[in-house]
C-alpha cells in the first residue's frame, strides 16, 4: 500500500523534464564516450551552437517556430481526449495551400501573402484532419490509427503530386517551381544582420500568436471549457448537452490547422517551394514536445526552443566534431524525445517518493485521501 | 424480515473445547495513523463466536480502515488482534485466511463467464490437474450448501444467475476456504428486498453452525433486524458496543453523527397540480443496443415526488438518461410542460435543459461532475451557454462568484470554488450538482440515487432540499434503489422491472413486501407486467395522502 501524492506544480512543469533531459544526455554521454570522444565537449560545442552566436540562435527559433505549431497541434486535441498523432502529414499536405497562395500572390507584397498564406495552409491542414475527426466521431474509428494512417497517406500523396503533377518540365528534382517575389516571406536577418545566414522569417510572429491564441481558446472561452470537458470526461459532456461528435470534428479541425502554419514557415519561409519531405519530421517532434510541455503554451514554449536548440546544437556538433555523425545527431534527438516524451512518467515514482520523505506533512495527506476514497 | 436474534441465544452455546476464547476476535488498542489522520484510535472491539456483529459508522469513520487491519490489508501502527484467544500478526489476506477470516467484498470478485464451481475453486486448486480438484470440490460444496441452506447450481455459469446468487458464491468461496469469521462490506447493497431476506436467513443459518459473522453496513434497519451486537465508529473511534436489542436507529444515528439526527423524511401532504412531465410509450436500448426500456408510460404533475423503485439494473438508469437527453429513444415521447421534447443527437441534455429540465444524474463522478476541474467549473457544467457566463469568452469572475453563493447556500464545505472539485467528499459533491440543477428554478426535476454514498447528515439536507423543490411547484422525478428512500420521500410510487413499469403503489399504504414482490417481477396482485403502466392524472392514486 503506497499512498502516492502529486508532485507539487512547479516539480511537475520543470523539475520532471528537466531531469529527463539531463538522463538523455548523461545516456548520449555513455555513446560519445564510447566513440572516443569527450562528452563535455560535445555538450559545449551544442550549447555554444544553438544559443553562442547570432546565426546559432536564429537556427534555433527558426525551428522552434515550426515546433511551437506542431506542440500546440498535439496539445489541442489533447486537451480534448484527442491523440492527433498526424500533424506531420496535416503540415505536409498544407504546403499545397501554402505555395498556391505564393504562387497566386506573388506579384503583391510579403504582408498580404503571410496572413493569407497562414490562412490557407490552416485550411488544408483542417481539411486533411477533419477525415479522421470525422472517421473518430460517426463511426468510431479511433484517431490514432486513422490518423498515422493518414501520414503515410499524405506522404504519398504529396511524392505523387511532386513528381507528376506541380513538377516543373525540365527539373530533375521531385519540387515545385519556385515563388520569387511576394511569396517568399521575408527572413529576420534582414532586419537584424545578427542572425547571418538563419532562416527565421516572419512566421514567428504568428507562432507567438497561435500560444497565445491556444491559451485563450482552452481556458479562457466556453468553447474551450467544452473542449476540456470532453477531454476529461466524455460522459459529463453528453451529461452537459455538449455535442461530442460536432467537438471532436472541430476540435481536429482546429489541431490540423495548426499543424498546417508549419508549412508557411517551411515552404514560404525557407526553400520557397515544396521539395520531397518539406515537414522534415516536425509533426512527429510535436508529441514530445506537447509532453514535456505539459499541453500548455508556456510549456509548449519552452519545449520547442529546447528542441530547436538540440536541432541546431546538432547541426554545429555535426561540424565541428566530425567523429560525430550525422547518425549520431539523431541518436541524441531520439533520446531526448524518449525520455522527456515516451518515458517521461519514468522517474515520477521516485521523485514522488523523494517529495514525501522531504515533507511527512503531504504524505499525511495522500493517505488520508486514498484511505478516504476507498471508505464506502 | 427476520426478527433481531436474540443474544443469549449466542451465550448459550457451549465454546468449543472449554478453554477456547469464546471471542472470535478480539482487537486491543488498534492505533492507527496515516501521518497526523488517525484513522483508527486506541479500537477495542470484542467479537463473540458465533454472533453476528455489525459495525456501522458514517464515510470516514475508520471502519474500512479497521477491517483492512483486520483481513491483513494494513498493519496496526500499534495494538493487538487476537483471533480464537491467540495473538496474531496478520501480513496478508492469504494468511487472514488462514486463520479463518473470510472476507465477502462489496462488489465481487467472480469471474463472469466460469462456473460457480470453478469459481469457488479459483486460487484454492489442489494441483495442477483441474479434473480432481473439481470432482473433490464438488463434494465439498455439496456438502457446504446443504449444511448452511446456500443452495447453488455448481454447473451454472456466474453471469447467468441472479445478484443473490452472486453474492452466495462470494459466501461459498470464503466458507470453502475454511472461514469460520465471516467479513460482509455493505452486502445488501445491489439486493431485493427478498434477496436480502434470504441472506439474513443464510447468516442467522451461519451464526447457528458457530461461524462469526462482522456485518458492515451503513442501514440501520438491517443492523435491527440481524444483528446479535452492534458496534458503532466515529471519526476513527469505537464510540459505542453493545447488544442490539438495547438500542434503537435513532440512538444509532446519534452515536454515529454526533448529535441528533431526524430519520424520518418530514414533510406535508403534497398538491399536485397539472402534469409536467409525460411519459409516452418510451422505448430506449442501452450501448448494447438491448431493450432495456419497454413501453414506458407515467406522467409526473407539479407539486408531486414520483419516486421510481426497482433493483439496479432494470431500465431505471436507461429511463433517466433518456427524458434527460443523454439516450437516443427508440420509439416514444417525453412532453415537457405540453411540449414533445426533441431529445435525438448527442446534444440532447442542452435541448432538454433549454425547456426546462433539470437533472440530477446517478453517477455524480463520470457524469454530474467533471471531478479534475475547480469547483466553479462544475457549477456551469450543463448550462456553459448561459449568457450570465459571458459571451463565448467566460466570465470567470461571474462564475465564481455565483459558484461561491451556492456554495453557502447548500452548505458545501469547503465554501471555495478555487478548489478540486476531487477533493470534496461524496456528500459535498452531491450538494454542488443539486445546487447547480435546483438553482436554474427548473420546472421539472429528474434526480437519480440523490445520496448514493452521501453521509447520514448530508442525507437529511439533500432530501429536505427535494422536499422544497416539490413545494415550490416543481415535477420532480425520483430514481433510487434504497427503498427507504423512495418510500419516504415519493409521493407516489412506481415499481420498474425488466425494463416495465410493473406496479403502482401508495407509500402511505404499500408494505415493503407488496413493493418487493413488484420488485422481483411478481405483481401484487397477480397481473405481471402493465397493471400501473397507464398514463395521465387520472390514473395517480394517493398523491395527495401524506
Amino acid at each position: 500500500m503506497s499512498a502516492r501524492r502529486p508532485l507539487p506544480r512547479w516539480a511537475d512543469v520543470a523539475l520532471l523534464p528537466v531531469l529527463n533531459l539531463v538522463l538523455a544526455l548523461i545516456v548520449f554521454s555513455i555513446f560519445v564516450l564510447l566513440i572516443g570522444q569527450n562528452p563535455l565537449q560535445a555538450l559545449a560545442i551544442m550549447i555554444n551552437g544553438a544559443f553562442g552566436y547570432g546565426e546559432g540562435v536564429g537556427f534555433t527559433l527558426h525551428f522552434a517556430t515550426s515546433f511551437v505549431f506542431t506542440g500546440l497541434c498535439v496539445a489541442v486535441a489533447a486537451h480534448a481526449g484527442l491523440f492527433n498523432i498526424g500533424g506531420e502529414g496535416q503540415a505536409y499536405v498544407a504546403s499545397l495551400g501554402a505555395i498556391a497562395v505564393g504562387f497566386l500572390m506573388d506579384h503583391t507584397v510579403w504582408w498580404l501573402v503571410l496572413p493569407v498564406a497562414i490562412l490557407a495552409s490552416m485550411a488544408v491542414g483542417a481539411a486533411w484532419a477533419f477525415i479522421p475527426g470525422y472517421l473518430q466521431a460517426k463511426r468510431g474509428s479511433h484517431v490514432v490509427i486513422t490518423t498515422i494512417m493518414f501520414n503515410f497517406i499524405a506522404s504519398s500523396l504529396m511524392a505523387y503530386l511532386l513528381v507528376y503533377v506541380l513538377k516543373p518540365v525540365g527539373v530533375q528534382e521531385p519540387s515545385t517551381a519556385n515563388v520569387v517575389a511576394a511569396g517568399k516571406i521575408p527572413q529576420l536577418r534582414q532586419f537584424f544582420p545578427w542572425f547571418g545566414g538563419a532562416p527565421l522569417n516572419m512566421t514567428i510572429i504568428f507562432a507567438i500568436l497561435a500560444l497565445i491564441g491556444v491559451y485563450i481558446l482552452i481556458w479562457r472561452t466556453k468553447f474551450g471549457y467544452a473542449l476540456r470537458t470532453l477531454g476529461h470526461s466524455p460522459s459529463a459532456s453528453l451529461y452537459a448537452g455538449i455535442s461530442n461528435s460536432r467537438m471532436i470534428i472541430i476540435v481536429m479541425m482546429i489541431s490540423g490547422a495548426l499543424a498546417g502554419m508549419v508549412a508557411v514557415n517551411e515552404v514560404l519561409g525557407v526553400q520557397s517551394r515544396i521539395v520531397i519531405d518539406v515537414t522534415a519530421g516536425y509533426g512527429f517532434v510535436g508529441i514530445a514536445v506537447a509532453l514535456m510541455g505539459r499541453n500548455h503554451p508556456i510549456g509548449i514554449a519552452l519545449a520547442a526552443v529546447l528542441f530547436g536548440a538540440l536541432y541546431q546544437g546538432g547541426l554545429d556538433l555535426q561540424f565541428y566534431m566530425p567523429a560525430i555523425t550525422r547518425d549520431m545527431i539523431v541518436v541524441i534527438q531520439a533520446l531526448v524525445i524518449m525520455f522527456t516524451g515516451a518515458m517521461e512518467g519514468l522517474l515520477r515514482p521516485g521523485l514522488e517518493s523523494a517529495f514525501m520523505l522531504y515533507s511527512p506533512r503531504q504524505k499525511a495527506d495522500a493517505v488520508a485521501r486514498e484511505t478516504v476514497g476507498t471508505e464506502s | 424480515m427476520s426478527q433481531p436474534h436474540s443474544s443469549s441465544n449466542a451465550e448459550q452455546r457451549p465454546s468449543k473445547g472449554g478453554a477456547v476464547s469464546d471471542l472470535a476476535i478480539e482487537l486491543r488498542g488498534i492505533n492507527k495513523s496515516f501521518g497526523p489522520v488517525r484513522a483508527n484510535r486506541d479500537i477495542d472491539l470484542k467479537v463473540r463466536r458465533g454472533t453476528i456483529h455489525g459495525i456501522v459508522g458514517e464515510n470516514g469513520a475508520g471502519k474500512s480502515t479497521l477491517m483492512s487491519i483486520l483481513y491483513g490489508f494494513y498493519t496496526a501502527d500499534s495494538g493487538e488482534i487476537l483471533v480464537n484467544g491467540q495473538p496474531a500478526h496478520i501480513t496478508d489476506s492469504r494468511h487472514a485466511l488462514q486463520l479463518g477470516i473470510g472476507m465477502v467484498h462489496q462488489h465481487f470478485m467472480l469471474v463472469d463467464n466460469f462456473s460457480i464451481l470453478e469459481n469457488v475453486i479459483l486460487g484454492a486448486e489442489d494441483n495442477a490437474l483441474l479434473a480432481s480438484s473439481l470432482s473433490k470440490a464438488r463434494k465439498e460444496l455439496k456438502r457446504l450448501s446443504d449444511e448452511y441452506g446456500l443452495s447453488v447450481d455448481p454447473d451454472a455459469i456466474v453471469q447467468d444467475v441472479s445478484v443473490g446468487q452472486q453474492q452466495r458464491v462470494e459466501i461459498l468461496k470464503a466458507l470453502y476456504r475454511g472461514a469460520d469469521t465471516l467479513i460482509l462490506d455493505e452486502p445488501t447493497g445491489v439486493l431485493t428486498p427478498e434477496e436480502a431476506d434470504d441472506l439474513f436467513r443464510v447468516l442467522n443459518v451461519l451464526r447457528d453452525q458457530g461461524k462469526t459473522v462482522i456485518l458492515i453496513t451503513h442501514k440501520l434497519r438491517e443492523i435491527m433486524a440481524i444483528t446479535d451486537f452492534v458496534s458503532v465508529m466515529r471519526q476513527g473511534q469505537m464510540v459505542a458496543t453493545m447488544p442490539t436489542k438495547d438500542t434503537s436507529p435513532e440512538k444509532l444515528a446519534e452515536l454515529m453523527v454526533g448529535r441528533r439526527v431526524l430519520l424520518r423524511v418530514e414533510k406535508g401532504s403534497a398538491h399536485p397540480g397539472k402534469p409536467l412531465l409525460e411519459v409516452k410509450n418510451l422505448v430506449v436500448a442501452d450501448d448494447l443496443k438491448v431493450v432495456r426500456v419497454k413501453d414506458v408510460s407515467f406522467s409526473v404533475r407539479a407539486g408531486e415526488i414520483v419516486g421510481i423503485a426497482g433493483v439496479a439494473g432494470n431500465g431505471q438508469s436507461e429511463l433517466l438518461e433518456s427524458i434527460a437527453g443523454m439516450r437516443d429513444q427508440l420509439s416514444g415521447d417525453v412532453v415537457l410542460n405540453g411540449h414533445v421534447l426533441s431529445l435525438e443527437g448527442d446534444d440532447g441534455a442542452h435541448r432538454a435543459r433549454l425547456a426546462g429540465l433539470a437533472h440530477v444524474p446517478e453517477d455524480r463522478q463520470t457524469e454530474g461532475l467533471v471531478v479534475q476541474f475547480e469547483e466553479w467549473e462544475n457549477n456551469i457544467l450543463g448550462y456553459q451557454h448561459d449568457p450570465a457566463y459571458g459571451r463565448g469568452l467566460l466570465d470567470i469572475a461571474a462564475a465564481r462568484r455565483q459558484a461561491e453563493e451556492r456554495m453557502h447556500k447548500f452548505d458545501v464545505r469547503p465554501a471555495n470554488p478555487r478548489l478540486k472539485t476531487a477533493n470534496f467528499s461524496g456528500g459535498n459533491q452531491q450538494k454542488i450538482v443539486l445546487a447547480r440543477e435546483m438553482e436554474q428554478d427548473p420546472s421539472v426535476l429528474i434526480v437519480g440515487q440523490p445520496t448514493r454514498g452521501v453521509d447520514i447528515g448530508a442525507i437529511e439536507f439533500i432530501h429536505n432540499q427535494i422536499i422544497k423543490m416539490r413545494d415550490a411547484g416543481k415535477a420532480i422525478l425520483l430514481v433510487s434503489v434504497e427503498l427507504d428512500e423512495i418510500r419516504s420521500l415519493s409521493d407516489r410510487i412506481l415499481v420498474m422491472f425488466d425494463g416495465k413499469i410493473v406496479g403502482e403503489a401508495d407509500p402511505a399504504t404499500a408494505t415493503e413486501g407488496e413493493l418487493g414482490l413488484m420488485m422481483a417481477g411478481i405483481g401484487a396482485d397477480g397481473h405481471a407486467a402493465r397493471s400501473g403502466a397507464g398514463a395521465g392524472p387520472a390514473h395517480a392514486v394517493g398523491g395527495d395522502q401524506p
